[in-house]
C-alpha cells in the first residue's frame, strides 16, 4: 500500500503555513524517490498543533506537530513515514489529550477523512442519515428532529424540529432550505471548519432538511471573508450532484433537492435571519420585523428553513443514530453536543465539541490551559461580539443556554475568547459600541444612532468627564437598545457593555483615579 | 494608478455578466461579485446597466452597492491587506499589529499607498480566531503575527 500522509487544507492550518509544509513533504518525497499520497484533510481542530501532519501507519495514524517546513528533512530522516521518534510526534491523534476528552458527533469526520472524497464520507458514517431519511414520512423525520432536543447553534437557541414543523404544515409551491454559514462572531469557527473538513455532512443535513419539509431548493449563505470554505463547498455540491446526493432523485428516492452556494458582501448583520434573506433576495441587508416568521414567508416570501451550519451538520447523526442517542448527552433543555471554540489569548485554542454542561471555568483553565501570554485571566468573553463578559467569579456557571441567561450572559454560537489582566474592559465596551455602528443596518434608530451615542458618552467617562452621571447614562441607552431594536445587534450590543460595566467596574473609574490607584 | 476602461466598455463587459448571471434566483450579489472581480471594483457606469437588466432603479441598485463593505468604489491597490482588529485579535495584540503595519507601510486604514502597491483594511473576523491575530493578504490568510511575519508582509506588497 502507498503511504498517505495527511496535511490539513484548513485556513487555521493554512494561516500557520500547511501549504509550505505539503509543498516541503512534496519535495522530500521526489528528491528520496519515496511514493507517498498526501491527502489535504481538513483540521481536527487543536490549532496549537496546527500545522498537524498525520501518518497512516500499519498500526494506525500517528501525528506530528506543529511541522515546520523545516522539520519536513529531519522527519523523513526518523522515519515519520513508520510512525518514527521525532520532537515532534504526538502518537495517535485520538489519544492527544485535547482531543481523546471531547465527545464528537457533528464533528466526527471533520480532520480525519478528505473532504472531497464521498467515498472516505461513506466509508465514516456518512450518508447513512440521509438513506433512512429518504425511507420515512416528512414528519416523522420532523418528529426524530424534534425529539432530539436539537436546537439552533447559531446562537439563537430556537428548537430546529419546530421550525421544520412549522414549514412543513405551511402550504408554498415552493419551500427553501437556507444555511446561514455567515458566521460573523469574533471567536468562532464552527462553521468555517465543517465546510472546508467535511462538506457532505452539511450537505446531507440540507437535503434531509429539504425532506422533511418538502423544500426543493436550498442555499448555503457563506460569508466573503472565507474563501476557501467557498471553493470547498461548490466543489462538495458538484460531487455530490454528479453522484445523486442532490438532484431531481436524491439517492435514487423520488425526493428532489438541490443547492447552490453564494458569497456574502462583508456585512456583519447578514448574519442575522432575515438581513441574510434580504441579502440573498439581492437587497440591502436591512433587517426584517417578525412576525411573519421567515418559516411561513421568508426567502423570495416562501415558506423557508433558515438554519445555521451547526444545526443542519448535526442532523445527518440524528438521523442515523437516532434522537435517544443525541438526546442522551446534554444537561437541563440543552441536549446534544455543542463544538466550543476556544479563542483569543488562550494556550490551547480550537474547536472543542463536548456534550453541554461543562463549567466555564473548567473550559478555559483545564481545557484551555490558560492565557497564551502566561498573565491571568481576568475576562472571557461568550458568545461573540454580542456577547456578555466574564469575570473569573462566573467561572462556575455550565455551558448551557438557560445557564447563561440567568447570569444575563449568552453561549451564542459558542465561541470563548480569552483575555488577560492587560485587558482594558472600558476599552471593549467601548468597542463594542464602535462594532455596533459599523455594522448597523440602519434599520432600529437606537442601534444606528445610539450605537455611536454611546462611543461618545463612554469616551467621557474615559475623560474623566461626570463619570458617574455619564454611566447612568449608558445604562439607560443600553436598556433602550436592548428593547428599541429589532435584531440582536442592537439588542445584545448592551451585553458586552454592561458585562464590563457589572463586572469590571475598576476599569471605568475616571482616568486620573486610576493613575492614581496604579 | 490603473487604466480605467472607458464607460462603454464597462457597460459591454458589466451587460455580459448580467445576462450571464441573471436567472439565478436573487442576481444581484452575484452579478456585482463578477463585476468587482471583472473590474476591480463597481464601476458608476455599471449602475445604470445593472438597473435596466433587472429592472430595478438606479436608486435600488446604488443602494445595496453602497450597503455592503465589500463592494469598492475605486480600484484597489495591487495587494490588499485585511488586518483582524476584532476581539480574539484583540486579546493577541492586533491593535499594535495595525499601528506597526499603518507605520511601516505610512498609510491608514481604508488607504491605498501613493505607489498604488496595497490598500489596507480592518477585518472583523477571518475564522482565525485559535491563531490570532491574524491577516488575510489577497485571499491568503495568515495566523500568529508577529513582528518579523509582518516585516515580510510588508516587504512583500511593496516589492
Amino acid at each position: 500500500m502507498i503511504p498517505r500522509i495527511y496535511v490539513p487544507a484548513d485556513s487555521g492550518a493554512l494561516a500557520l503555513g500547511a501549504e509550505k509544509v505539503a509543498r516541503a513533504i512534496e519535495k522530500e518525497l521526489k528528491e528520496r524517490g519515496v511514493e507517498a499520497k498526501i491527502v489535504r484533510n481538513g483540521s481536527r481542530g487543536a490549532y496549537f498543533l496546527e500545522p498537524m501532519v498525520e501518518v497512516a501507519t500499519a498500526e494506525g495514524r500517528v501525528a506530528y506537530g506543529p511541522v515546520k517546513p523545516s522539520d519536513v528533512k529531519g522527519l523523513f530522516d526518523s522515519g515519520f513515514l513508520k510512525g518514527g521518534p521525532h520532537k515532534r510526534w504526538l502518537g495517535a491523534p485520538d489519544k492527544i489529550p485535547f482531543l481523546a476528552k471531547q465527545t464528537r458527533l457533528t464533528f466526527a469526520r471533520c480532520g480525519v477523512i478528505d473532504p472531497l472524497s464521498l467515498d472516505s464520507y461513506k466509508s465514516h458514517g456518512g450518508l447513512n442519515g440521509l438513506q433512512k431519511a429518504v425511507a420515512m414520512t416528512p414528519a416523522d423525520i420532523v418528529s426524530q428532529v424534534t425529539e432530539s432536543g436539537l436546537r439552533g447553534r447559531g446562537g439563537a437557541g430556537f428548537p430546529t424540529g419546530i421550525k421544520w414543523k412549522t414549514v412543513l404544515d405551511t402550504a408554498g409551491d415552493r419551500k427553501y432550505i437556507v444555511c446561514n454559514a455567515d458566521e460573523g462572531d469574533s471567536a468562532t469557527f464552527a462553521d468555517r471548519m465543517i465546510m472546508e473538513g467535511d462538506p457532505f455532512v452539511l450537505i446531507e443535513g440540507m437535503a434531509i432538511a429539504g425532506i422533511a419539509t418538502g423544500a426543493t431548493k436550498g442555499f448555503v449563505y457563506i460569508r466573503s471573508e472565507y474563501p476557501h470554505a467557498v471553493a470547498t463547498m461548490n466543489k462538495a455540491v458538484a460531487i455530490a450532484r454528479k453522484a445523486g446526493v442532490l438532484g431531481a432523485n436524491v439517492l435514487g428516492s423520488p425526493n428532489t433537492f438541490d443547492m447552490e452556494i453564494r458569497v456574502g458582501a462583508g456585512a456583519y448583520v447578514c448574519g442575522e435571519e432575515t438581513s441574510l434573506l434580504n441579502s440573498l433576495e439581492g437587497k440591502r441587508g436591512v433587517v426584517r420585523a417578525k412576525p411573519p416568521l421567515p418559516a411561513i414567508q421568508g426567502l423570495f416570501g416562501k415558506p423557508t428553513v433558515i438554519n445555521n451550519v451547526i444545526s443542519l451538520a448535526s442532523v445527518p447523526i440524528i438521523m442515523d443514530k437516532g434522537a435517544a442517542y443525541y438526546k442522551d448527552f446534554g444537561m437541563g433543555r440543552s441536549r446534544g453536543t455543542i463544538p466550543i471554540q476556544i479563542a483569543g489569548n488562550v494556550k490551547h485554542g480550537g474547536l472543542f465539541e463536548t456534550a453541554f454542561g461543562m463549567t466555564l471555568g473548567e473550559i478555559v483553565d483545564e481545557i484551555g490551559g490558560g492565557t497564551a501570554s502566561g498573565r491571568p485571566v481576568k475576562a472571557v468573553q461568550v458568545g461573540g461580539p454580542l456577547g456578555a463578559y466574564f469575570p473569573r467569579a462566573l467561572f462556575d456557571t455550565p455551558f448551557d443556554y438557560e445557564a447563561f441567561a440567568a447570569k444575563d450572559g449568552l453561549i451564542g454560537h459558542a465561541g470563548i475568547t480569552v483575555f488577560d489582566d492587560s485587558a482594558d474592559m472600558m476599552k471593549q465596551a467601548r468597542f463594542a459600541m464602535e462594532f455596533c455602528a459599523i455594522e448597523s443596518c440602519g434599520k432600529c434608530t437606537p442601534c444606528r444612532i445610539g450605537s455611536t451615542r454611546g462611543m461618545e458618552v463612554l469616551d467621557k467617562v474615559a475623560a474623566g468627564i461626570e463619570a458617574e452621571k455619564n454611566l447612568a447614562l449608558v445604562t439607560d441607552l443600553c436598556n433602550t437598545m436592548k428593547f428599541g431594536s429589532l435584531c440582536a445587534l442592537g439588542g445584545f450590543t448592551p451585553y458586552p457593555v454592561m458585562s464590563s460595566i457589572t463586572h469590571f467596574p475598576e476599569d471605568f473609574k475616571p482616568a486620573p483615579a486610576r493613575v492614581a490607584a496604579e | 494608478m490603473p487604466m480605467q476602461p472607458a464607460s462603454t466598455e464597462i457597460a459591454s463587459r458589466t451587460a455580459a455578466i448580467i445576462e450571464e448571471l441573471k436567472d439565478l434566483e436573487g442576481p444581484l450579489l452575484p452579478i456585482l461579485h463578477e463585476i468587482q472581480e471583472e473590474f476591480g471594483h463597481v464601476p458608476q457606469a455599471a449602475l445604470p446597466v445593472i438597473a435596466d437588466g433587472l429592472n430595478l432603479s438606479r436608486a435600488e441598485v446604488h443602494g445595496v452597492v453602497s450597503f455592503y463593505h465589500d463592494f469598492r468604489g475605486q480600484p484597489a491597490g495591487r495587494h490588499v491587506l485585511k488586518l483582524c482588529q476584532a476581539e480574539a485579535c484583540q486579546s493577541m495584540g492586533s491593535e499594535a499589529v495595525a499601528a506597526k503595519v499603518k507605520q511601516l507601510l505610512g498609510i491608514d486604514f481604508h488607504g491605498t499607498t501613493r505607489d498604488g502597491s496595497v490598500t489596507l483594511e480592518p477585518v472583523y473576523c477571518l475564522g482565525l480566531c485559535a491563531c490570532s491575530p491574524s491577516a488575510m493578504l489577497d485571499g491568503e490568510v495568515i495566523g500568529r503575527l508577529d513582528d518579523e511575519k509582518i516585516e515580510e508582509i510588508v516587504a512583500e506588497v511593496r516589492s
